[in-house]
């Protein structure tokens, strides 16, 4: 435990420090970027991307091996990662707009395709130059062991760049993801603009290999605005929030990997942001399960107490237990189901607002606060005290209700 | 040098001859289909500054593809389209459009407000700063339709007509000079219908161009002066009175409308 707090603190020494801020950076460019593909309905082009990024890996460290070098070079590896991926990009565009095959199945056929070619690629580096090849497995599902310094640099201003490019792109990527028609028709170039989210996505994966890897990258992409979702309904602040999650993952996920160094940093990430993510579907305030789950209940009970005063005003016999119950607990039956004083006097004003109702619609057929009835809304909530007064006239005599 | 070549040079010379500088839109030679079914087939368009024009034909006759077509939403297979006598690409900031409001995901995360300042994007720039008047102008456009009391209102609970309303509003904030809409009444309320005729009424006695996809022919003589009866093909296009015959209708309408029926819009009791 107080290996995990110096971690966050970032006194667990440079090389943790190092790791939890590049993390922690590339957390919320993705989960920023992620965003605008998440609003335009596209999350799993990221899958595509991230995967189309193993084939470039391989090839890269067979041209720096070539030239002589050591093959090692992050840099090199991510520059050879980043050409594949937009090769597969490409080829997902391609495939959906070219032929009639839907978005879904071209992301299906490319990412296993290149994932398939990049795995025949790394296991022939494995028997070229054994020893070698050691580092290239960790871009599978990352590796912060042994990151160097300029490792961390690429990373941490990749992170920024590409934030920094989505914060100057967010109005039109929000524009073409709520409404590619008008954004079309206003001018905006719709490819432009998609290719543009793309390549963003791509960075952010790229740089995201390292640490996380090419397989679980992409719920670093998806997962926080899939969260952010939860808390709010505007899309800015859905990309401010998603990056902010991101953020928190990428920090506190490295942070436990650093406290236990069996454990994959990529894959903590994830499960902290999916437990983020849990959180927020159960406990959100408007769009969560819980708050959903509390809303019908009420609801419910609102149906079943207007209900029993209508009956209880009519004389009728009630059967549904919760509807009994509700009474009860409200104290307008006694516990033998007899109507008590409040209860009589509860259902007269219920009775009343219903033939209000029924006038009121009548009368005022095209008003819009009258439209809106619902069978629960007192009247006196909706119109005015003369409005009331005039529909009250109506009220035929022989129905038994006084004002 | 062929033939045919001569004779679209020919043409050109001929299509700019004509004067088009009190056309609000210009469409010559426009094509489009979706796969290989012409949707829109050779169409020519003049609409006049200052006029109220509905495209009106059945079911099927193109004339949202039109729209989208001539305003670059779907590619075109042939044609010109020129705005306020400019090409379209230099003119526009002077269309505004309002899509059909079926074509966009309501429970997008989005505030009323958020929609209407989306008419200011392309004015706004990619660094533009939204400042104090460009709420102040988003908020007016709301109250021209309406709806000012629900700015901060989630999108997603908001009725057909009012998101109708929410659509026109934003094409408001454009400030354009011609305003393409696309369907606008359908499936809205009687006071959304009333509020939005009057908005475009206001709109034409400013000056503005108004063209709507229409698809309510009891309704077109009295909203509109202008009709462009199409299918695929244009069938008729002018002032209402000389356009809306029965002769025209039955043209463009075929079998898809019972000759009484055709009789009793063209001429109604009364």
């Amino acid at each position: 435990m107080s290996t995990l707090l110096q971690a966050l603190s970032l006194s667990a020494g440079y090389n943790a420090a190092l790791v939890a801020i590049g993390a922690a950076l590339l957390g919320i460019a993705a989960g920023f970027v992620g965003s605008f593909l998440f609003l335009r309905k596209r999350a799993l082009v990221s899958d595509a991307i991230a995967h189309a990024t193993l084939p470039g890996v391989g090839v890269a460290f067979l041209v720096m091996v070539a030239l002589g070098g050591s093959g090692r070079s992050l840099p090199g590896l991510l520059a050879g990662a980043a050409l594949t991926a937009a090769l597969g990009l490409l080829a997902v565009d391609w495939i959906a707009r070219r032929t009639r095959l839907a978005e879904d199945a071209a992301i299906g056929a490319v990412l296993s395709v290149f994932f398939g070619t990049g795995i025949v690629l790394l296991t022939v580096i494995q028997t070229l130059s054994a020893g070698k090849q050691a580092g290239l497995k960790d871009f599978l599902l990352g590796s912060t062991a042994g990151m160097l310094m300029v490792d961390a640099v690429v990373i941490a201003a990749g992170g920024l760049i590409a934030l920094a490019l989505a914060l100057i792109m967010r109005r039109p990527m929000i524009l073409v993801a709520f409404d590619a028609e008008f954004a079309a028709a206003t001018g905006w170039n719709l490819r432009r603009i998609d290719m543009a989210m793309m390549g963003l996505v791509l960075a952010v994966t790229v740089i995201g290999l390292k640490v996380v890897g090419l397989i679980l990258i992409v719920a670093l992409i998806i997962i926080p605005p899939a969260a952010a979702r939860f808390w709010t309904e505007r899309a800015d602040h859905l990309a401010l929030i998603a990056g902010g999650i991101g953020g928190v993952a990428g920090y506190v996920g490295t942070g436990i990997s650093a406290a236990a160094p069996d454990l994959p940093a990529g894959a903590v990430i994830v499960l902290v942001c999916a437990t983020i993510f849990t959180l927020s579907l159960l406990a959100a305030p408007v769009r969560g399960v819980l708050a959903a789950l509390i809303r019908r209940r009420r609801f419910q009970i609102r149906v079943h107490l207007r209900q029993g005063l209508l009956a209880m005003a009519r004389q009728e016999p009630i059967f549904d237990p919760l509807t009994l119950a509700v009474l009860r607990r409200r104290g307008l039956i006694r516990s033998d189901g007899v109507p008590t004083e409040a209860g009589r006097a509860e259902a007269a004003r219920t009775r009343r607002d219903e033939l209000r109702w029924e006038i009121a619609r009548a009368m005022h057929r095209d008003d819009p606060a009258v439209a809106s009835y619902d069978g629960l809304t007192p009247i006196d909530a909706l119109l005015t005290a003369d409005q009331i007064a005039e529909i009250d006239r109506r009220i035929p005599p022989a129905s038994g209700v006084t004002g | 040098m062929t033939n045919s070549a001569l004779r679209l040079v020919a043409r050109d010379g001929e299509a700019l001859r004509r004067d088009h500088s009190g056309d609000a839109l210009t469409i010559t030679g426009l094509s489009a289909s979706y796969g290989t079914r012409p949707a829109v087939f050779s169409f020519d368009l003049a609409v006049p500054k200052g006029s109220m024009a509905a495209i009106v034909g059945p079911n099927g006759a193109g004339k949202s593809t039109l729209l989208k077509a001539a305003l670059g939403i779907m590619p075109r297979l042939s044609g010109t389209v020129s705005v306020l006598g400019l090409p379209l690409e230099e003119a526009r900031d002077r269309v505004a459009y309002v899509p059909q409001r079926a074509s966009v995901d309501w429970d997008f995360p989005a505030r009323v407000i958020d929609v209407v300042l989306m008419g200011l994007y392309r004015e706004l720039g990619l660094l533009g700063r939204l400042k104090p008047e460009h709420r102040a102008r988003a908020v007016e456009c709301l109250a021209r339709v309406g709806m000012a009391d629900f700015a901060t209102r989630q999108i997603g609970q908001l009725s057909g007509g009012q998101q109708q309303r929410v659509f026109l509003a934003r094409a408001l904030a454009q400030g354009a000079g011609l305003y393409l809409l696309d369907e606008p009444f359908a499936g809205v309320d009687a006071a959304t219908e009333r509020a939005i005729i009057a908005v475009l009424k206001d709109l034409r006695a400013a000056g503005r161009t108004v063209i709507c996809v229409h698809h309510d022919l009891a309704t077109v003589t009295d909203y509109f002066d202008r009709i462009v009866l199409m299918n695929v093909h244009k069938i008729a296009d002018g002032p209402v009175e000389t356009v809306f015959t029965p002769e025209n209708l039955q043209a463009a309408y075929g079998g898809l409308l019972a000759t009484a029926q055709i009789e009793g819009l063209a001429h109604p009791a009364g």
